[in-house]
């Protein structure tokens, strides 16, 4: 079942491109030498573009469609020439070139509904005010007119994150709206607005040098567009080689099966409830996947894997081993901070080491028959003087009352 | 390193005294030189030389190639090579060559493209200068690397073959894309968007290179990672130290020799350094029992490759390396483990880490043997080739330490045991 806020996000994608195609088969393609090259470039970009493997990361797959998208939508002037295409033409062109270089394999509705949103705005933005002559009084043809876009650009990006919030919070079942629009606010400076930039150096430089500036820009955006497919691939290879390290433990039999994983899915959960950025989520399940690597120097396992009846100086020698190799994986340090710290007193841990050892309590007493889930929480909420924090121990709550970790999203 | 050898004194020199002739013609003719232009994109041109890889360097003085006349564009390249970054000593001295090799380089590139190309350069005129601003941007890259060469040569004593022969095809691609983005960044600044809007045209060039950069630090993260798992087994069984990761290297060795490149080298090495990552599941008071162990205890120690197996399951890229981690102790005649497969129902990633974990645990010392010399622990294979190691394996690595040599000690940044203790890396790594 599709939750409300994505059907409404989709209808109204689906409202501004059944509008834009109608007006332009109305009126007709204006410039259609302009509106083929961009097409042309967009198309490329998607035809380039693999599956996105699952996961965040690098959060834009195909910089070269982005960028051809707020170029075109941008675009005020073709080599000195001024355009007439107005803002349903560029959803219009925008819409058709990213299924026509995406055929064989369409792409997830949600990404094509924040593209044509996100051209939408753009163009709305700046098409009306290009078209009144208002531009040509102020910023005219100065050095201002590259400040002028990139404002346009930065509210782009703002709406952008205001649709992406909406769709991650709908997807991950729900939550408060604060969080999730924080998140997204969070990420905007990274590669994602580089590439925004990169559409509005675009629609300058075609301004100024005219079509020829197209494919000069074409093959930066691909090889940065290959290495992005490289970039996730590693760091997919690396996942599935830290989520190896974290059953090392499972299968020396220190630990009961699918705990880490366990932990981790349910830490990342909290961690979103509390507000963490994309960043921090990661460092989160890193450290949450490899809490029990420590464990591997006892001669012997601990009975259930469970470390919380050991004395606390045991627990945080074995803690401090753990960190030893994770240090190794070369990780951020904030991973290493989590495994190290997660056996000491919570005023002395960062946040997200509080995560983890709540809920790494939790995992073990809630799998102990004799405790089970309800009990769990009631313990570590009777434990929030010294060992957890009770900010997290009611994150945990409200995490599990929704139903525990949401499925990964798309 | 020591003094210059008086040979790169004096080329460099030279290239410094050419550079400064070269200059000349700007004394002459001042008023005419657009001073501006030169001054901003001299100091843009410093600014890229401090970016980490300077990506953006040769765009900036191909610019200037297209923007200015040879002389003054040969100026504007100065203040970048003495700008740079110097990573070794005599430092001025580097500097000094740095700005004449640059600037012989853009002179050279402005006087090619003048030969051809409009200048000032306007929109209109954008195809008519595209084909000799890429003729000026091969002049740029080939010019400075055979003045590059020339420093290898007579500087550090290369063989002429190996400084250009070898560097020359791979600096020619580069320019493609840069040529042309050169001469964008040239049009849009003699347009009313003026040399602020042409600055922002390199922002592409900047993003890909930032891109690969991360990709390159993600790549070798996922080596870390590996090696931290490595370590893991470790934390159970210290005697392997260093063995895993001489085990990888010698698959590679054999792998290359056998034609095998690219992922599935990468894949074969990580096989080979995980191949006994399965010890984990392996009770660690059997590990560390000194003396023979009962048949129970054996059986428990044979079960290892099926839990590595188990472990690696979930990393997708290792593919056909990962039956190297399973079959890793069987035999051609069938008496190995886990399953006692016979000759070619072995996978070959697995024969391959099977001669190369038996040479390195014949030529390391463990607790119940002393280490053997190279030749006799390779006469050791060549007699259970057919029997316990494919031939065609042992053939392999013959040629290779033939071709390469054996060096079992790793380097110490890659091996530093846990508890920071050097002497128990060498006791793993004696040969």
């Amino acid at each position: 079942m599709t939750p409300s806020a994505v059907r409404c996000v989709h209808a109204l994608a689906g409202a501004v491109a059944v509008g834009a195609l109608a007006w332009t088969a109305w009126r007709g393609v204006a410039q259609p030498r302009v509106a083929l090259a961009y097409g042309m470039l967009i198309a490329l970009g998607e035809a380039a573009r693999r599956r996105p493997r699952s996961g965040g990361g690098l959060r834009e797959t195909a910089p070269l469609g982005a960028a051809g998208t707020l170029a075109y939508a941008l675009l005020g002037e073709v080599g000195g020439e001024p355009t007439s295409h107005g803002a349903p033409q560029v959803v219009a062109v925008v819409l058709g070139a990213t299924l026509a270089g995406a055929v064989g394999r369409p792409p997830a509705l949600d990404r094509l509904a924040r593209r044509v949103i996100g051209a939408g705005f753009a163009a709305v933005c700046f098409q009306p005010l290009h078209a009144s002559g208002v531009l040509g009084t102020w910023p005219a043809h100065s050095p201002y007119y590259a400040l002028f876009l990139l404002l346009l650009l930065a509210l782009t990006a703002l709406c952008d994150a205001v649709i992406a919030a909406a769709l991650a919070r709908a997807r991950a079942g729900g939550g408060a709206y604060g969080p999730a629009l924080r998140r997204e606010l969070r990420e905007l400076p990274g590669v994602g607005s580089a590439i925004g930039a990169t559409g509005a150096v675009m629609a300058l430089a075609v301004a100024a040098a005219g079509l020829w500036a197209l494919p000069v820009f074409c093959v930066p955006l691909l090889v940065t567009q290959l290495s992005v497919h490289r970039y996730e691939a590693a760091r997919a290879t690396r996942r599935q080689t830290v989520a190896s390290l974290a059953r090392t433990t499972e299968i020396a039999g220190y630990t009961p099966a699918g705990h880490a994983r366990r932990v981790a899915a349910l830490s990342r959960a909290v961690g979103r409830e509390l507000g963490l950025s994309g960043a921090e989520l990661t460092v989160l399940e890193y450290g949450a996947l490899m809490h029990d690597v420590g464990q591997l120097s006892l001669p012997d396992p601990v009975p259930a894997g469970a470390t919380e009846p050991l004395p606390p100086e045991e627990r945080r020698r074995i803690a401090r081993l753990g960190g030893a190799v994770v240090r190794r994986t070369g990780v951020p340090p904030e991973v290493v901070l989590v495994v190290e710290r997660q056996a000491d007193p919570y005023r002395d841990q960062p946040l997200t080491a509080r995560i983890v050892r709540t809920v790494n309590a939790y995992d073990d007493l809630a799998a102990d028959p004799a405790c089970g889930p309800l009990r769990a929480l009631e313990r570590l909420r009777l434990a929030t003087a010294y060992d957890h924090e009770p900010r997290v121990v009611e994150a945990l709550a409200t995490v599990l009352a929704r139903g525990g970790p949401a499925p990964p999203g798309p | 390193m020591g003094p210059l050898p008086a040979a790169a004194r004096v080329y460099i020199a030279c290239a410094v005294l050419a550079a400064a002739v070269c200059a000349v013609p700007l004394a002459r003719s001042a008023p005419g030189v657009p001073w501006g232009a030169l001054v901003l994109l001299a100091g843009v041109c410093a600014v890229c030389e401090r970016l980490p890889r300077r990506p953006l360097t040769l765009p900036v003085l191909l610019a200037a190639a297209v923007l200015l006349p040879p002389a003054a564009a040969g100026l504007a390249a100065v203040p970048g090579g003495l700008a740079g970054r110097v990573g070794r000593r005599p430092v001025a001295v580097r500097r000094l060559w740095h700005a004449a090799q640059l600037s012989l380089a853009t002179g050279a590139a402005s006087y090619v493209y003048g030969l051809g190309g409009p200048r000032p350069v306007t929109a209109p005129a954008f195809p008519r200068a595209l084909g000799p601003a890429l003729a000026a941007a091969l002049v740029l890259a080939l010019v400075l690397a055979v003045l590059e060469g020339g420093v290898l040569v007579t500087a550090e004593g290369r063989s002429p073959r190996t400084a250009w022969r070898d560097a020359l095809p791979g600096a020619l691609v580069p320019p493609l894309a840069q040529g042309p983005t050169g001469l964008l960044v040239a049009v849009v600044w003699h347009s009313p968007y003026g040399p602020p809007a042409a600055l922002l045209v390199l922002l592409p060039m900047a993003l890909s290179s930032w891109v690969l950069d991360r990709c390159r630090r993600e790549r070798a993260a996922h080596r870390a990672t590996v090696r931290a798992l490595v370590q893991a087994v470790d934390l159970k069984d210290a005697y392997t130290r260093g063995h895993s990761e001489r085990v990888g290297r010698a698959s590679v060795l054999i792998a290359r020799e056998l034609g095998m490149r690219g992922e599935r080298l990468e894949a074969l090495r990580f096989a080979g350094t995980l191949h006994d990552v399965g010890k984990i599941g392996v009770p660690t008071r059997v590990l560390r029992k000194n003396g023979p162990l009962t048949p129970e205890e054996r059986r428990l120690i044979e079960l290892h490759p099926e839990y590595g197996h188990e472990m690696v399951r979930g990393i997708g890229f290792l593919d056909e390396a990962r039956d190297a981690i399973l079959h890793h102790h069987e035999r051609l005649d069938g008496t190995g483990y886990p399953y006692g497969l016979t000759g070619h129902q072995i996978p070959e990633a697995a024969r391959v880490v099977a001669v190369a974990d038996a040479f390195d645990a014949m030529t390391s010392t463990r607790s119940y043997s002393r280490a053997r010399p190279v030749p006799a622990a390779l006469a050791e294979l060549h007699r259970c080739a057919g029997s316990h190691f494919d031939p065609r394996m042992v053939a392999a690595l013959t040629r290779a330490l033939d071709r390469y040599g054996w060096h079992p000690a790793v380097p110490a940044s890659r091996n530093v045991p846990l508890d920071q203790c050097p002497a128990r890396t060498a006791a793993g790594g004696g040969a």
